[in-house]
């Protein structure tokens, strides 16, 4: 790891302004899991360290009539603790305890969840977000893609984004709530995550200088809510596909699905052609199959990921009809 | 390569190229305050804030109950640290990238990665490793357990292993197989003894250690 100076703000507008306006001379550090890998393996090398772990404002949870607030600060083990979130958003209590190993879930924080870097292996060797040989073809075309994605794949940008815990917090209809020079702003979870066209974007709508504030998610008591994850590994692996979808229902027929997958796209991403298939239906094995081969209808594999096609709509399916029958507990 | 070594710090300096001062310039409104002597600190949003490094800071820590003081580079990890500076070597380097557990201590009572908890950031945290687990002679319950079931072979991932199974039952007393598998996935043994492992949980779990 390369050297750096370190820096402990104790309040937003300290971390902000301790921030540089540009990537690459300084990160903000949480609960470093992530952060610390990509330096040891020199893939990012700030000049400087913005501890933020001692702004009590990114700390706590609470739970009310408006739904949860959560500080960016927040560890996994912590949320997934949490008797409001294990009852009021089962869902997400689920994938809490799924996104990682004990020891990562008592240092890793939300916010450093929804931003951590993709797992792409091109991209954690170095190579960069839209890894380039010196002639200027793509690498992954040709190259070793059997974990990278399989929608929205057109672009430059091939990896898949890696949070598990965001496709289920978009389900909910969460905001997340970001702070930088020029104030606050807030947005819809699924506007956070964009897709980079030049090596110099990140994968976030995040300016180097702002931090992620809280996470807001609205109530859920109404939802039927699923999350579902294929795995090589039972315990503590990257998934293969991730599904997460919250039901509004009227009777027995769907009022308005979201459904969101992960690790199929650079994004989190929403199928609105699966939340048409269920509209008005109620979810039986074959209407979930139906929604899932419409989630998947515009699918494009590449070389050596045409499995994951099918394993996305079976996490579909499943938690389609997990949700039916009454959702993550 | 040891974050220590020489070679790498050379490197590190020719290729950072942007000296402190350079780099506070550019950085957008904070402002250094250059001082003679003292802590060095900038100004940020009206207000002063330490900073330490690149440089050796000096540190104070408190390991199995003791304290413990050490002048190091806020690069440095708390696994680094308890190995190279305080000879508290049961807490293994292998994969130094948050994966296989071997490094794994208690913080605040708490498991977590040494390779992935920096140093400077352990200061003021109650740290318990491996070696504060036997009382004189006597072998702690979940030591005990592993002898008893053979659940170690090599050996290397073991202290990780039994200070994530002691961590795993003071939270969960009394666990199902479902939670042993998920609450021991942090910690990974290439000689495969997860069964002896598992067995070592359950003769406790019925102790109620």
């Amino acid at each position: 790891m390369r050297s750096f100076e370190y820096v402990s703000p104790t309040t937003k507008a300290q971390a902000v302004s301790l921030l540089a306006g540009n990537w690459g001379q300084t990160e903000v550090f949480a609960g470093g899991t992530d952060l610390l890998a990509l330096m040891k393996d020199d893939v990012l090398a700030p000049k400087r360290l913005v501890n933020i772990k001692q702004i009590k404002d990114l700390q706590g949870v609470t739970y009310n009539a408006q739904g949860l607030r959560v500080g960016a600060l927040t560890n996994l083990g912590e949320l997934a603790d949490d008797a409001n979130v294990k009852k009021n958003y089962p869902a997400l209590a689920e994938a809490l305890i799924e996104a990682a190993s004990p020891q990562i879930r008592n240092m890793a924080t939300l916010g450093g969840n929804l931003c951590q870097r993709p797992r792409c292996w091109y991209f954690r060797n170095g190579f960069g977000l839209l890894p380039k040989d010196e002639t200027g073809k793509e690498l992954i075309i040709e190259g070793d893609n059997r974990y990278h994605a399989i929608l929205a794949n057109d672009g430059p940008a091939k990896f898949v984004s890696p949070s598990t815990i965001a496709p289920v917090l978009i389900a909910y209809a969460a905001k997340i709530r970001l702070e930088g020079p020029k104030g606050k702003r807030e947005l819809p979870l699924e506007k956070f995550y964009v897709v980079p066209k030049t090596e110099t974007e990140r994968e976030h709508d995040l300016q180097p200088n702002e931090i992620v504030t809280e996470v807001v998610v609205p109530p859920a008591t109404d939802a039927k809510a699923a999350h579902y994850e294929i795995r090589q590994k039972e315990a503590f692996d990257w998934p293969l596909a991730v599904a997460a979808v919250a039901l509004r229902m009227n009777g027995s027929n769907v009022q308005s699905a979201r459904v969101v997958m992960g690790y199929v796209a650079p994004v989190p991403w929403i199928s609105m052609e699966a939340e048409q298939a269920l509209s008005s239906q109620n979810i039986s094995e074959d209407t979930a199959q139906r929604a899932a081969a419409a989630a998947l209808r515009n699918a494009k594999a590449l070389s050596h990921n045409s499995y994951k096609v099918q394993l996305a709509r079976v996490a579909v399916k499943r938690a389609l009809l997990k949700a039916a029958s009454g959702g993550a507990a | 390569m040891r974050d220590d070594d020489p070679n790498q710090n050379e490197k590190v300096d020719e290729r950072s190229g942007v000296s402190r001062r350079d780099f506070l310039k550019i950085s957008s409104i904070s402002v250094a305050v250059p001082l003679v002597t003292g802590p060095k600190v900038v100004f940020a949003a009206g207000e002063q804030v330490p900073v330490h490094g690149p440089g050796k800071v000096p540190m104070e820590f408190t390991i199995n109950g003791k304290k413990h003081k050490a002048d190091l580079e806020p690069r440095v990890t708390l696994l680094d640290a308890l190995r190279d500076e305080f000879d508290l070597t049961g807490a293994k380097r292998v994969c130094d990238r948050a994966e296989c557990g071997a490094c794994t201590v208690l913080m605040d009572n708490k498991a977590v990665y040494a390779c992935s908890v920096l140093a400077i950031e352990a200061q003021g945290r109650q740290i318990a490793t491996v070696e504060s687990l036997m009382q004189g002679d006597k072998l702690h319950p979940v030591q005990q357990a592993f002898v008893d079931n053979d659940a170690s072979q090599c050996g290397f991932c073991t202290p990780g292993f039994v200070v994530a199974c002691k961590a795993f039952l003071d939270k969960h007393p009394n666990p199902t197989p479902e939670d042993i598998r998920r609450g021991l996935s942090g910690n990974l043994c290439r000689c495969g003894t997860y069964h002896g492992i598992q067995l070592a949980i359950a003769q406790l779990a019925q102790k109620g250690a």
